[in-house]
Parts: structure tokens; sequence; C-alpha cells
């Protein structure tokens, strides 16, 4: 008698946590951030949908969270595979629909390696070269002159009368101070990286200058005789 | 006597003296030509890394291109580039350092390319064995490059000297950092491992030199006038953080320069004279931590260009950098999009601010352009496209061609090999126009 009340008991008991069990699942769903996710962001929410995405095999390249063109085919493929409007969006529905066919497990104590945006046709280290050349030519001048110097230097590459990399337009003999001192060898700031950025990007202070000068300091009478354009902060900028 | 004895001291205190003038001064010229000979490995270093960064590029291109009338002159520029590689190689103070694995390579590549250039590929096109070739040294590219990138990065962020490597080698000191040295030594053993490299080209930058502003809308406008769309541009009406000062004679089109400074907001704006047009704006203060997504940020721009007058725009690409939204956008008309009247929008990602705004391109190039229909069809264009490459979307667009010309063309952005590839075939004569690989990440080292 005892012992048929003990497994009754035992079978209520498993009855009851069952039931629990269905109200509560075991594992919350827990997924992406509300944003939508665009091509070009960068961050966790990338870093979980290439990991989804790799999870299903859509995609196929490094969880870097950086969202470029392989995990921008990815999503689309996505999309078109479960019948969604394919845009390249991970929107509500998109993230939605990945959450539940694939898992993720959130890892907080390894950082992935950070990968950065590098603006097309610009290799990290020739954003380096040119934050260290604007650094040493302008740390003391405002922003806007630091993206003008970087702004320069650029026009200089597709200008024909100089050379036509990076490296080669910095290093001319001759022609930028902070090559010819060594000031060019100082650890360029944030400021720095940031002019570059924004003059790769496209924003020309200068109004297309390939030179400019210090009035307080150049030598050469030469410099005066180009067109000038413009001055920023303590710069003159020519044709 | 009594005379003779400050004579000699005062001799000597002169020589001393003489001879500490010409030390010094002897010091500063060794030093600067120390400067000069380093800043030329330097280049040549620097030079090395850009140029087999593009040999990599170009031969990924070549892979995917398609017609012959795009593989000739992608192989003279390959052997052009191989030429300056070897150059720079030669340059750099590495007498002592074995570099068989690079010049083999660029040997190889620059044979390669200029049989392929010389070769009437109508008569004789390449083969599928001379293509397995191109791609084991597009291969080897890769494994080159990334080597020397290492290398590249860790000169650049230890300031590694070429002449401490190179007093290092004379004074067979091997306890100095000899990173450059080690750094070559690894590029020299190292066949394995696959990165790919960034494109060089950028359809904006060869934006057509002749349109010239010529179509600005709008009659001159004053200093005063000028002011006034600052301080709507800025968003603030305090006339003291302002300054005006009108554009100089080297200017490609007359304008007014703004600056405006308030705390740690500072900002510059060119305005054109002729109808007040801005051209630039670019405003700087710190940015704090992100609230917006970049989608987000893509709607404050879009909404912001039209606000701004900038009708029929569409968003051609999205960055995100340091918590900073960059958008580009491009012209369309008549579902057509006309890559050079493109402007530039940058947001803060904090509270949504407009940062920036570079509208050169577009108030230089842009006028009411009409083109005839496009001879050939859209499934034309799309067999024309190398049958590798796994088209993903199309549409048509207005481009610069290497000729500097404006064609229409079909735009297809397809998937080669893991890569992104965007080929513009001519919508008149069916041609390969360009071929473009396109990348925009970097890993962090």
């Amino acid at each position: 008698m005892a012992k048929k009340r003990i497994c009754f008991l035992i079978i209520i008991i498993y009855f009851l946590v069952g039931s629990l069990q269905a109200v509560y699942p075991p594992e919350k769903v827990e997924a992406f951030s509300s944003q939508v996710i665009h091509r070009g962001s960068v961050g966790e929410d990338v870093i979980e949908l290439q990991s989804r995405l790799q999870y299903l095999g859509y995609y196929k390249g490094k969880i870097d969270g950086v969202f470029g063109w392989g995990t921008y085919w990815a999503v689309r493929n996505f999309q078109d595979q479960f019948g969604m409007k394919v845009d390249g969006l991970a929107g509500q529905t998109t993230k939605n629909k990945l959450a539940k066919a694939s898992k993720y497990v959130k890892k907080t104590a390894s950082k992935p390696a950070a990968s950065v945006n590098v603006p097309q046709g610009y290799s990290a280290n020739d954003i380096r070269l040119l934050a260290n050349a604007v650094h040493g030519e302008a740390r003391g001048e405002p922003y806007v002159g630091q993206v003008a110097v970087a702004a320069v230097i650029l026009n200089r590459i597709e200008s024909a009368s100089f050379p036509n990399s990076i490296s080669g337009v910095i290093f001319e003999p001759g022609a930028f101070t902070a090559v010819a001192d060594g000031q060019i060898w100082l650890t360029p700031n944030e400021n720095a990286k940031r002019a570059v950025i924004d003059a790769i990007n496209g924003w020309d202070p200068t109004g297309n200058a390939i030179y400019y000068f210090n009035p307080e300091t150049a030598t050469s009478k030469w410099i005066w005789s180009r067109p000038q354009i413009k001055t920023i902060g303590k710069h003159i900028f020519c044709k | 006597m009594r005379r003779n004895r400050w004579i000699l001291p005062a001799v000597l205190a002169v020589a001393l003296i003489g001879t500490g003038i010409w030390g010094y001064q002897n010091n500063k010229e060794k030093q600067a030509v120390m400067i000069q000979a380093e800043n030329n490995y330097q280049r040549a270093f620097h030079e090395l890394s850009y140029h087999m960064d593009l040999l990599h590029e170009k031969i990924g291109t070549s892979l995917a291109m398609n017609s012959r009338k795009s593989i000739s002159p992608q192989m003279l520029d390959i052997w052009r580039l191989t030429s300056q590689a070897q150059g720079n190689v030669g340059q750099l103070p590495l007498s002592l350092l074995p570099f068989n694995k690079t010049e083999e390579f660029l040997s190889k590549i620059g044979d390669f390319s200029y049989r392929t250039a010389a070769r009437d590929l109508d008569k004789s096109p390449l083969t599928d064995k001379e293509l397995r070739t191109l791609d084991a040294l597009h291969n080897q590219a890769a494994d080159l490059n990334k080597d020397l990138r290492g290398v590249q990065n860790k000169v650049l962020h230890n300031n590694l000297r070429w002449m401490d490597a190179e007093l290092a080698l004379n004074n067979q000191d091997r306890k100095a950092d000899n990173t450059i040295m080690d750094g070559f030594r690894t590029v020299e053993k190292k066949v394995s491992g696959y990165d790919e490299a960034n494109s060089s080209t950028s359809l904006v930058n060869n934006s057509i030199k002749e349109h010239r502003y010529k179509n600005l809308s709008g009659d001159n406008i004053s200093k005063k006038e000028a002011l006034e769309i600052a301080a709507f541009v800025i968003k603030d009406k305090d006339t003291r953080a302002y300054k005006i000062k009108k554009s100089g004679k080297g200017a490609d089109v007359a304008a007014y320069n703004i600056t405006y400074s308030k705390g740690n907001r500072h900002a510059q704006l060119d305005l054109t004279v002729k109808g007040g047009h801005p051209i630039n704006y670019l405003m700087n203060r710190p940015v704090t931590e992100k609230k917006l997504s970049l989608h987000d940020a893509k709607l404050i721009a879009e909404k912001y260009a039209k606000n701004s007058g900038f009708e029929s725009m569409e968003v051609n690409t999205s960055t995100e950098y340091d918590n900073v939204g960059v958008f580009s956008f491009v012209y369309k008309q008549d579902k057509t999009y006309v890559y050079a009247d493109s402007i530039e929008v940058k947001i803060a990602l904090d509270n949504g601010d407009v940062l920036g705004l570079s509208a050169r391109n577009y108030f230089m190039n842009h006028h009411e352009r009409n083109w005839s229909k496009p001879e050939v069809s859209l499934s034309e264009a799309r067999s024309k496209v190398n049958p590798k490459v796994d088209i993903q979307t199309d549409r048509l667009a207005i481009i610069d061609n290497e000729a500097g010309k404006e064609v229409l063309v079909y735009e297809f952005v397809g998937i080669y090999k893991n890569s992104t590839f965007r080929i513009f075939i001519n919508a008149m004569d069916g041609s390969e126009e360009k071929v473009e690989r396109l990348e925009g990440t970097e890993s962090g080292i």
C-alpha cells in the first residue's frame, strides 16, 4: 500500500514538473537588440548575425563583427530561401526567423578580434601612414586643418605632377617638413586618424588644393606665387 | 711673458668653441643625412607593400574578367607594377637577407603578364592551364601580401628604423629589435594562408573634370545671406561664433568660407557665391556613446539630403566608423544611377546630428542628362560577364570609363571565390568597361 502511494506521488510530481517545464521553457530565446542591421554596421549585433548565418551555412567568412559584402549576400540568400523580401537588411522579421532557426551562444569572455571598416581602396596601413603624416604636419591645427592636410595628400595622388601612391607622395624628398625632420614618426592621435578617414570619404575642406604653407615659417618665395584658395588655421592652401 | 700667458688659453678657448660648433654642425648634417636615408628606405618599403597590394588586387580582378579588351590592358598594368615592385625591392637595404621568394614571384608574374599582353588574345585566348597558373600566382601574391602587411604594421606601430636594422647588421648585434629583418625572413618562409587585399579604384574619384560647376542655379548671394544660411545649417544664430571670408583666386568656384567655433563645437562650411550651395560642411565635436543604429542614421541622412535640396538621391554605400555613420548618395534618373553626381553625409550615432556634407562632386557635375535607350539587352549583357562570376544584382548606371567619358552601362555585382566583384558592361556595344573587387573591412592587427 505504502509502495503504491509513493509510486503515485512520484507520478504526480513527475507530471507537475513536466507541466512546469512546459510553462517555463528551460532556455529563454534571447536574440539581437531591436536595431535594424544595415550593411556597413559594426558591433555585437553583427557578430550574432554572422554567427547565426554561419550556423545555418549561409555565411562562410570570418566572424569579425563587420557587416560587409559576404554578410550581405548571406542575409539575402537566407531571405530568399525563407520566402522573405530580399533586401539585405536584417530587420525584425529576418532576425526573428534567424533566431528561431539557429543557435547562438553569446561569448562574453573572449572578445573576437576587432575588425574595422576601411574605406574602399585603402588598407589599414595606408590610413596609419596618412595619419602619421597628418599628425606630424598639423597636430597643432584645428580638426578641419588636419582633414585639409590629408586632403592635399590625396589630391596630390590624383594629380599628374606628383607620385601616385600615398607613400610616394609623403616621402617625396622635400615635400613635407615633418618628413624631412623626422616628426612624421610621432605616434598619431585619434583625431589624426578620424581626419584621414573623413578626407578619404570625400571631404576636402581645401577645395582641391595641392600645396599649403605656413606664412610665418615659409622660406620659399615661389610658394607665394601659387594661386591661393583659402586659409585654414595657420596654413594657406593653394593650387 | 705676461702677455703670452693669456694668449694661449684664449687661442685654446677659441679652438675649443670652434671645434664645438664644427662638431655640432657636423652632427646636425649627419642627422639630416640619416633621416634622408631612412626616408628613402621607408618610401621604398611602403611602396613595395603598396605595389604588392595592387598587384594582388589586379591579378584577382583579371580572374573575374571575361573579354580580351579588358585583359590585355590589365596584363600591361600588372607588368608595369611588377617592374615597379622590383625597383622597390632593389632599393631596400637587404644585401644580407635572402629575398628569393618575392623576387621569384615578381619575375614569374612579370613573364606571364608580358607574354599575355603581347599576345593576340583574339586568336589564342588564355588556356585553362594558364588560368590555373594565374590563379596560383594570385594565391602566392595573397600570401606575400599578408606577410608584408604584417611587417608594415609592425614597422608603423613600433616606429622601426631601417637604419637601426642596418646598424644592427653591421654590428652583428642580435639583441636589438630586428622585427624588420625577422619579418622579411617570415615573408620568405611562408607559402600558406589566404587573405584578400583592398581594391584601388573608386568611381567617385574618377569623376569628370570638365564639368566644373557649370550648372549652379541661383543668383549671387551676399556675405550676410551666406551667414544666414550658415546659421540654419549649423543651427546656431549667435553671430559672434562665426567668421566669414571669400575664397582666393585659386579656388575652382568662388565660395564663402565660414568658420564656426563655440565651446567644443568647431565647424567649417563652404557656400558657393552663386546660389549659396553648400559644397563642404564639417562639424567637429566629441561623439559620445552610440545610441542609434546605422539604419536609423541612414533614414536621417536621407531626410537631410532631401531637405537640403538634393532630389532623387539614393544611398549607395553606408559605413560605420567610431560611432559615426557615413553615407554616400548617388543621383538616380530613370532607374539609372549616375555615379558622378554624388554626395556624402556624415551622421553622429549618439544623437543623430548631421556632422558633415560633401557635395563637390554633385555641384561640379550635376546637369540634365539625356541618353538613348540601351542597345544591348540585359540578358545579352549578362552573357558578357565571366561565367564563373555568380551574379547577384543588376542595374543600369552611368559611369566614367577609363577614357574619362560618361557611358551607360549595366552594373552587375556578383561573387567569385568568396570575393564580391562589380562588373560594368557597356549598354551600347556590350564591351566590358570595368571590373572591380569590392571590399571594405580589415581585421585589426
